[in-house]
C-alpha cells in the first residue's frame, strides 16, 4: 500500500505527514490524542543517514513529548549495501536507532511497528522488530532472502526448499510465516483505524514473540530453549 | 602469546576465564540442535554453534557466551539465538557482575533465515534489558569470521567492545557488497581496504571499538577484567552524545567527488576526525594506534 493512502485511511485526508525523499515523518492526531509517526517509503535502503534521521525523531519525542505513542511505518529493502556506510559504522547507526526506540519503550512510550509494504533483514531488526510489537498489512512482504537466493547460498535445491517451506515457516518469505513464528503479532485487515486503536490499547510491553511462536506452532523451540537455560543447574 | 583468532570458541573460554571455572548450560551432551538444519540434511552441532554458561573472571561471577565461527560461520539460528536470549534473561534474574559475549558470527543463519532474524532482535531486546538493569555487557571481537550482520548491531548495543586489530566489525560483508554493487564499490579481495573499512584499528579510531588489543587471549582477558565495573547506562543524555558523534562522523567524511579517484576514504575520515598522519595508521602497531586516540576528545 502507498504510504499516503495508508495514513489517509488511518488519520484522514489532513494528516499533515510528509515525505522527504524516502523519509516519512509527522505528528498526527488519532482519537483526539497526538501520535508521532516515523518511517520510510519507496523500499528505502537504510543507510547511516536514514537511521540517524529516524533516531533523531525518536529522541525528540522522548525529550519533548513524554509518553507520546510512536508508530513506525516500515517499507525497506534492508540495510544500505555500500562501502561508505560500512566505513561510517552502519551497524552502530542501526544499533543507535534500536537503542533509541528501546529507550522510548522503557520510558513509557507505546511503540508500534507496522510493515505496510516491505521489510527485509537489517532494515527491519532495528525498527519493527524492536518495537513493543510489530504488525503488518496482509499484502506486505517480509523476508531475509527469497528461495532462489537461499538455494544458491545454502547449495540446496529450490525444489527441496520450496517443498519444506510448505510446512515450515522458517524457510520462505511471507507475512503469514512471520505471524506463525511470533515475529509479527497480527495482520491488520479491514478497518485499519480499529486495528491501530486495538494495538495502542492492547500491545504487551514484554517480548512475547518466542511464546507466541510456540503457541502458533511456527517456532516451536525458542521459548522452550530459553526456559531450559533459565532452569539449568 | 596465544592467538585469539586461531582459538576455537571453547579454547577461548578455557583460556580467557579463570581456569576450570566455566560451567556450561545446555552443553553438547544435551544435544540441543537445530531441527531446521536436520530437515535440510545439513550437519548439526550439538551446541548449535554457541557455548553458554557461568564462570569467574578474576574471581568474580560472569555469565558468558562464545560463538563458534567454524560452525556455519557463527550464524544465528532459532536454537543458537534462544540460548543467547536465555543467558541474557538469566543474567537479568541472577545479576552476575557482567555478561561477556565472545562474538564471532556472520549474522543470521540463512538456512533458517526467518527464525534467525527474529532471534537476533530478541537477543537485542534481552541485551538492552540487561544493560537497563545496570549489568555491563562486554563484547569481545577477534575471531577469523569477524562480527557481521545482525550480530554487528547486537555488538554495538553492548556497553563495551574489545577488539583486536585483526578483528572485524561491520554490517554487510565485503563479498555481499561486491556482489550487489560491483567490484568498483568494494573489492572484497583487497585485504587492506577490507581492514581499513571494518578492522579493529578503524573501529577504534572512530570510537566504535572501546578497547583495542593485540591478537592475544591474555590481552583480551585483561581488557575484559578492566571492563567489569564500567556499566554505561543508556539515557537520553548518553544517546544524544552518541547521536552527535555519529552525526559529526557522517559530516566529516569527504564526498566521493572531493576525494577523487585516488583518495582513500578511511584515511580521509581519520584525518577529518583529527588523527595525526592518518596515512600511517595501517602500518602502526596496536600500541601506537591506542596512543593516537588518547589525544582525541571523544573520537
Amino acid at each position: 500500500m502507498q504510504w499516503n493512502s495508508l495514513v489517509t485511511q488511518l488519520f484522514g485526508a489532513f494528516h499533515g505527514m510528509r515525505a522527504v525523499d524516502d523519509f516519512l515523518q509527522g505528528d498526527v492526531m488519532f482519537d483526539g490524542e497526538p501520535l508521532a509517526v516515523v518511517g520510510t517509503t519507496n523500499h528505502a535502503p537504510i543507510g547511516v543517514k536514514l537511521a540517524l534521521a529516524q533516531a533523531r525523531v525518536v529522541l525528540d519525542v522522548i525529550e519533548r513529548h513524554p509518553g507520546r505513542p510512536i508508530l513506525l511505518l516500515i517499507d525497506t529493502q534492508g540495510q544500505q549495501l555500500r562501502r561508505r556506510d560500512e566505513l561510517l559504522g552502519i551497524n552502530r547507526a542501526m544499533a543507535h536507532l534500536g537503542a533509541a526506540i528501546d529507550l522510548a519503550r522503557r520510558r513509557g512510550h507505546r511503540v508500534i511497528g507496522l510493515v505496510y509494504d516491505q521489510a527485509l533483514s537489517g532494515g527491519f531488526i532495528t525498527s519493527g522488530l524492536i518495537a513493543d510489537a510489530c504488525y503488518a498489512l496482509p499484502d506486505a512482504e517480509i523476508r531475509v532472502m527469497r528461495i532462489p537466493a537461499m538455494a544458491r547460498v545454502t547449495k540446496l535445491s529450490e525444489e527441496k526448499l520450496t517443498a519444506l517451506s510448505q510446512s515450515n515457516p522458517v524457510f520462505a518469505p511471507g507475512v503469514q510465516n512471520y505471524v506463525a513464528m511470533g515475529g509479527v503479532r497480527s495482520l491488520w485487515q479491514g478497518d485499519l483505524q480499529a486495528a491501530l486503536r486495538d494495538a495502542l490499547a492492547n500491545t504487551p510491553t514484554e517480548d512475547l514473540r518466542a511464546r507466541d511462536g510456540a503457541e502458533r506452532g511456527g517456532r516451536r523451540l525458542a521459548a522452550a530453549v530459553v526456559q531450559r537455560v533459565l532452569d539449568a543447574a | 602469546m596465544i592467538s585469539y583468532a586461531e582459538c576455537s570458541a571453547r579454547e577461548r573460554l578455557a583460556l580467557l576465564l579463570d581456569p576450570g571455572s566455566f560451567h556450561e548450560w545446555l552443553p553438547p551432551s544435551e544435544r540441543v540442535t537445530s531441527p531446521h538444519l536436520a530437515l535440510l540434511g545439513v550437519p548439526c552441532a550439538f551446541d548449535d554453534g554457541v557455548a553458554i554458561g557461568r564462570a569467574t573472571l578474576a574471581g568474580r561471577e560472569v555469565f558468558v557466551a562464545a560463538q563458534e565461527g567454524a560452525f556455519m560461520g557463527g550464524g544465528v539460528g532459532e536454537v543458537h539465538g534462544a540460548k543467547l536470549v536465555g543467558l541474557l534473561q538469566r543474567a537479568q534474574r541472577d545479576r552476575p557482575t557482567a555478561v561477556l559475549l565472545l562474538a564471532e558470527s556472520g549474522g543470521v543463519r540463512l538456512h533458517e533465515a526467518n527464525a534467525g532474524l527474529i532471534a537476533v532482535s530478541e537477543v537485542m531486546r534481552a541485551l538492552l534489558d540487561v544493560r537497563a538493569a545496570g549489568i555491563p555487557v562486554i563484547v569481545l571481537i577477534g575471531g577469523a569470521n569477524g562480527c557481521f550482520g545482525g550480530m554487528g548491531i547486537v555488538a554495538r548495543c553492548a556497553d563495551r567492545i574489545v577488539m583486536s586489530d585483526v578483528g572485524r566489525l561491520a554490517m554487510s560483508g565485503p563479498e555481499v557488497i561486491e556482489a550487489s554493487h560491483g567490484v568498483e564499490e568494494f573489492d572484497a579481495r583487497d585485504r587492506a581496504l577490507v581492514w581499513r573499512t571494518t578492522g579493529g584499528k578503524h573501529r577504534f579510531l572512530t570510537g566504535d571499538c572501546d578497547v583495542l588489543v593485540e591478537d592475544d587471549v591474555a590481552a583480551f582477558r585483561e581488557a575484559a577484567i578492566a571492563s567489569l565495573d564500567q556499566p554505561t547506562p543508556l539515557t537520553p543524555a548518553t544517546l544524544e552524545i552518541e547521536h552527535a558523534m555519529l552525526d559529526r562522523r557522517l559530516r566529516a567524511l569527504p564526498s566521493e567527488e572531493s576525494l577523487g579517484p585516488l583518495g582513500d576514504e578511511a584515511i580521509a575520515l581519520w584525518g577529518a576526525l583529527g588523527i595525526a598522519d592518518p596515512q600511517q595508521v595501517p602500518e602502526l602497531t596496536v600500541e601506537a594506534v591506542r596512543a593516537l586516540r588518547a589525544g582525541q576528545p571523544g573520537a
